[in-house]
Formats: C-alpha cells, structure tokens, sequence
C-alpha cells in the first residue's frame, strides 16, 4: 500500500502541465476549422463504415444550425476556426506497453498509468491526442467475456451491430452544438461490455491525455453492462497547458441493463486553458443502479452536468462531485436525473470550491415525470468559498409531476472561517495547511467514494490548489 | 525550579479594530511548572489574555511584548507560537468535518516536531490518554468536535494537550458546562499533564473544582481589562466565597 501510495505522493503541478517535445514529423495533424472536407478527412483516417460517415456529416450539419449555448459561462474566447480536431501520432495502437512510442510513454509513465494498472486496475486504455495509443485488459477479466476495446476497431468487429444500435442513441446529436460537433469529428474513447451477470471486481480504466496545443479531443465512451453485471469504470483526464484554447467535447452513453450496476468515477484535470464541454449520459433498466462519482478541477470553462434516465421500475443513481474553481476559471458543473420508473431513487450531492476570483456554479435539475410513482430525489449543495473575490452559484431546477413524490433539497453557501483556520493553527499548523485541512475535509464524502490511489490523488490536487500555484 | 521566566507578559495592551482597549498593561510572570488561575467577572478579558497570548490575529497588540523562553513572540504567527511549546485549549472548540480526531492530533503532533509519526505508537499513546480521560475511544474516528456533547468537546481539548504535551497551557474555562464527574475527568488529565511534563498552567476558570486537584501558585483577579490583584492559592477560595465585589 506504501508504495501505491508513491505513485501519487510525488505528484506536482509539473506531473499535469509538463509538456512533452513532440517531433512534429511523428504527428498527423488536421488543418484547423470545421468543414465537410476536414469531417469527410476524419472520417478517411477512422476507416468509417458507411452509415458512420454518413452520421458525421448529418451531425456536421447539425452543428451548423444549432445555437451557441447563451446560458451558461462564456464560451467567446473558443473560436473553432482555431481548433484541429485531429491529431495523431502516426503509429498505430497498440497490446503491449512496451510498443508505445517512447514519447507518449514517457507521459503516461509520469501520470503513473501503467503502474496503476499493473497495480489496481483490470484494464486501461490511453488516448495521446485523437487516438488511443494503448489498450489492454488483463486476461483474466477477457476471460469473463468482458470487452473493452478502442471504438473503431469495435465498429468493424463482432459487435459491429451493437454499436451501430447504441452509438448516439442516448445523446443525439441534436442535443446540443457540441454535442453535433462531437458526432461530427469523434475519435478514440472506449467500447464497454460487460456480459450478462459478469461482475467485474476490479475496475477499467481509461486515461485521456490532449497534449496538442490548439487541439480538440472528442472521444467517445460507450459503455454497456447487461442484466446483473456490475462494472467500476475510472476516467482520467489531464492536459499541458498551452495560451491558446484547446476544446474537449467528449460524449459518455452508459447503459445499465436490468439489476445491473455501474459506477463511473472521474477525476478531471485538464490545463486552465481547455474549454470542457462534456456531455454524459446514462440509462437504466429495472432495478439498475448508476453511481457517478466527478471530480472537476481543471479546465478553463466547464460545462458538465452527467445525467440520468431512471427508465425502469425501482432503477436508482447516486451522484457524488466536487468542484475546484480556481484563478481564472468558470466551472458550471451539476447533475441531471428524469424518473421515469416508480418507485426509482435519486440521491444527488454535490460540493464545490472556490478561491481566487474562480466562480463556481451548481445546476442540476431533477424531473420526475407522471410514469414515476413513488420516487424519492434528494439533493444537496455544499459551496464553500475561500475568499471574497470568488463566487458560488446555485441553480436546481425541479419538475415533479406527480403527488406522492418524496423530495428533498438543501443548499449551503458558506466561507472558511477565520476562528476555524486559527483553531488549527494554534496546533502549530501553518495558515496554508490548515486551509488546505479544511477544505479536504469538506471534499472528504468525495474523496471516500474514490478508490484509495485517486482519494490521494484528489487530495493533492487540492494541496495544489490551495497552494495557488 | 529554575528561576527562568518561561512566558513574560510585559505592559501587554490589546485592541480589536481600534476600539478601545480590552486588555491594558496586562504584566504577568509565568515559571516552569507553575499554575496560575486568572479569574474575574463575565467580560473582563480574560479570554482575550489567552487568545491573545496564542496569537489569534483578530486580537490586535497595540502596546507591551509577549516573551517566550527569552525570545519575544509577540508578532509570531499562532502555529510558530505552538512550534515553541505553547497551547489554548479552547473554551469553544470548532468543528472541522472530514478530519478525524485522531488524524488531527497526528497532523498537530508531525508539524510541531516535524518527525514522521509512528503509527503504532501513536495510536497506543492515544488510547491511553483517552483512558484517563475517560473517552470512548470511537471519538478518535470521529470527525473533529463535529456533534461531540460540551463535554466531550473539552474532553478532546485536553487530549490535544496530553497528545502534544506543550511547555505552557493556557485553559480557557476548560470546565464551563461541564457535570461534576466531567470536571474531575477533565482535571485528571490536567493533572496527568503536569506531572508529565512540569508543565505550566494559566487556568482561566469561574469555579475552583477544576482547581482542587492541583496546586496553585498564583491567582490574578482581572477586572475591566486590568490585573487587579495577585495573591496566592487561598485567593481562590476567597472569591469562591465572596465574590469578585471588592476588587471592583
């Protein structure tokens, strides 16, 4: 346990915002700007099937008749003419750790990705950019039946058909602009699926790493877990900072079959120069349960509100997740949840952070619609700001449509106190420690939902930030 | 004993944004191994002193020093002041979700030594001190102060004070609230302390149970802001009985 612990302990600003010195001769890159040709170049790279590009170019489409978000933060400085939506390495994915171009190893090397999963995990995937640069499950979790593959190969494999039938079913690309923007240029991410009654006891991991500068990583993540089988999925995600805009618009369709479980754990760091516009969204069949577990610490500008469809009778969701806002940063992060079955659960509850002029804005929204009978919701917002300088929104919506719901709602707007911070430091604690103490032990319900080397790793991150490095 | 001041309070005034003075040139003379009980009516200052004392910010010195083993700490921050041996346990200890007791005390104990803590260890100190002081040892799990009784509150104030055993402790109506049995709990371990460490004491208290365990030096008797007389132990059962009327 000691030295899993290392693996994390060492951990710095410069583990994120390293920048690795790319030969530039070993990378594709695509031109920047969005048009039918660099959506139809996309497609030539990926090998698409037909109805997939097909699909690109309906969702280009769509992207071009649908509205900027006017709601929400800013998204002004996020100029798409600026943006290559892909890049790649110019070797192909590969099995086996050693096979990766030493570059892109040397940075997951870093970010201590092959040891977790030497260590803690049953399988990782890691995307460099555009394209998953490794892939591997141990065999024993393959023996079970479980695939978890790169989503291009799946779409010329055996579950062709599976895709085809999921792929932007649960998220359509009418949705929302970056959401058509996604379908249109998507690469990389993950295919799921975890056979009926197969519990998976250790957890998958994807690791997502947008290195480029000026660059937009849109991969897709699709998960499915059949009748009775659970799954504990992990996602990573961090970037280098560069002082141009990079854009991740990414897209999570999860689908819990009936008395199935999955939990989806996240923790977040991308660059304080990425525009995060991640859309994620599960459903869930007859007595299923969804557990989200979210950490957002990076980006510039976020908007991430993971949502779930408790379709089926008795389904429930759990929804935990902190938010960091620091310096220069806009983060509007919340949850999603639509009862449609009766007698289904919703359990929502949130914490967020601010410090140095960063706004940080709860919204969710919670609907239970006539179908529900007996549903029960509950959600709660802890906001806790450091300064005065900083913000602290909250914004839950709420749309019952039936009489004999059981809903509960609390929100907590609140600043470090100064007699809280003096009562630690008379311990001999520094100012800076016992803020940091403080405000880990307001994220602590997260952080124990965490598996034990993304706990200390969330702890650090706010040791970090507290720093204001 | 070593006739070596351990803390002198000399001419100390203090003030909070610029009103007028709580404290005015407070002198005090604290040896090793000493206890001093500082009484006086509500609202004379007496919790300024310690707070004071323990550097708390909002408490502005606007005249006088504070020194510390020979060295003047008056401008000191509050942890480097506990770094130097010194502690207040408080007479309204905050609550801190999300650190427990225990890891608290560990976090307390690694940044005023700087040494790496031996688990073990650690936690076999633990439980003995909060065998003495009656506690069930779950609170060392629990989240700091968060829903503990009045009692338990104070309780885990002195066991921050056995665990980290300072050179001075200043005890702010450490037994206000509490039932009979708590305060000769709480006292023991007070006791415990100074037969420890020769550890010295300035207890601001109301009442002289806390007291009867243990041998008293001095007594000062604040009133309005000012030491209005010093006198012995006896002092203390004095205005137990009378009152603090002649002294105002």
């Amino acid at each position: 346990m000691a030295d899993n612990k290392q693996v994390v302990a060492d951990i710095d600003r410069s583990l994120y915002d390293f920048k690795d010195i790319e030969n530039e001769k070993d990378f594709y890159r695509m031109e920047e700007g969005l048009t039918k040709e660099t959506v139809l170049k996309v497609s030539e790279e990926k090998n698409d099937p037909e109805w997939m590009r097909d699909f690109r170019l309906q969702c280009l489409e769509h992207y071009e008749n649908i509205k900027m978000p006017n709601w929400g933060p800013s998204i002004e400085g996020l100029d798409m003419a600026r943006i290559s939506s892909y890049v790649r390495h110019k070797s192909d994915m590969k099995g086996k750790w050693e096979d990766v171009p030493e570059e892109i190893k040397n940075t997951f090397e870093k970010l201590g990705i092959p040891q977790a999963e030497r260590e803690s995990l049953a399988g990782v995937g890691a995307q460099y950019d555009s394209e998953l640069v490794y892939h591997n499950v141990k065999d024993e979790v393959a023996a079970q039946g479980v695939i978890y593959t790169d989503l291009e190969s799946a779409l010329h494999g055996e579950y062709a058909d599976m895709i085809k039938e999921h792929f932007m079913k649960l998220v359509p690309p009418t949705d929302h602009k970056f959401a058509a923007l996604h379908g249109a240029v998507w690469s990389g991410g993950s295919f799921v699926y975890v056979p009926k009654g197969v519990k998976v006891d250790i957890p998958l991991q994807s690791y997502f790493r947008l290195n480029a500068a000026g660059a937009g990583q849109f991969e897709h993540t699709l998960i499915i877990v059949d009748e009775g089988a659970d799954l504990h999925f992990i996602e990573g995600c961090s970037a280098p900072k560069y002082n141009v805009a990079n854009l991740h618009a990414g897209c999570v369709e999860l689908y819990v079959g009936k008395n199935a479980r999955l939990r989806y754990s996240t923790i977040e760091n991308w660059s304080k120069n990425m525009y995060n516009l991640n859309t994620k969204r599960a459903v869930v069949e007859e007595g299923g349960i969804m557990e989200w577990v979210s950490g957002s610490f990076g980006s510039h500008t976020s908007y991430l509100y993971p949502m779930t469809i408790l379709k089926g009778d008795g389904s429930k969701m759990e929804f935990t997740g902190i938010t960091f806002a620091g310096k220069g940063q806009n983060l509007d992060t919340g949850a999603k949840v639509v009862h449609i079955g009766e007698r289904t659960s919703s359990v929502i509850s949130t914490k967020s952070i601010s410090k140095d002029g960063g706004i940080g804005t709860y919204r969710s929204s919670v609907t239970i619609q006539k179908t529900a009978k007996k549903a029960k919701a509950s959600v709660s917002c802890d906001s806790l700001m450091l300064d005065s300088i900083s913000r602290a929104d909250t914004i839950p919506a709420m749309d019952i449509r039936t009489n004999d719901a059981d809903v509960g709602h609390e929100a907590k707007i609140g600043r470090i106190s100064d007699e809280a911070v003096f009562y630690l430091m008379s311990r001999g604690i520094t100012e800076e420690d016992a803020k940091a103490m403080i405000v880990s032990g307001f994220a602590n319900p997260v952080s124990k939902e965490l598996p034990l080397e993304y706990a200390v790793e969330m702890n650090n991150l706010i040791k970090l930030e507290m720093s204001g490095h | 004993m070593s006739e070596q001041s351990l803390l002198q309070v000399r001419d100390l005034s203090v003030s909070i944004d610029n009103e007028l003075p709580i404290l005015n040139r407070i002198n005090l003379d604290i040896k090793p191994g000493e206890t001093h009980v500082l009484m006086g009516p509500n609202g004379a200052g007496k919790s300024t002193l310690g707070f004071t004392l323990m550097g708390n910010p909002h408490y502005v010195v606007t005249e006088g020093n504070i020194i510390f083993e020979g060295q003047d700490i008056t401008d000191l921050s509050s942890d480097k002041r506990a770094k130097a041996g010194m502690f207040l346990s408080f007479q309204n200890p905050y609550e801190v979700p999300g650190i427990s007791l225990s890891s608290f005390i560990r976090n307390a104990y690694h940044a005023q030594t700087g040494a790496p803590v031996k688990l073990l260890a650690f936690q076999k100190s633990l439980k003995a001190a909060m065998e003495i002081l009656s506690m069930d040892e779950s609170y060392a799990d629990r989240d700091l102060n968060v829903g503990f009784s009045g009692g338990e509150k104070k309780k885990a104030e002195i066991l921050q004070l056995l665990m980290l055993s300072p050179k001075f402790a200043i005890l702010d109506e450490t037994d206000s609230g509490l039932d009979v049995d708590a305060v000769r709990t709480v006292s023991k371990g007070v006791e415990e302390y100074q037969k420890k460490k020769d550890g010295a004491l300035l207890i601001i208290t109301h009442s002289t149970k806390i007291l009867e365990s243990l041998h008293v030096d001095y007594t000062h008797v604040l009133v309005k802001g000012n030491i209005v007389h010093t006198g012995d132990g006896s002092l203390v059962d004095e205005i137990n009985e009378h009152g603090f009327e002649r002294f105002i």
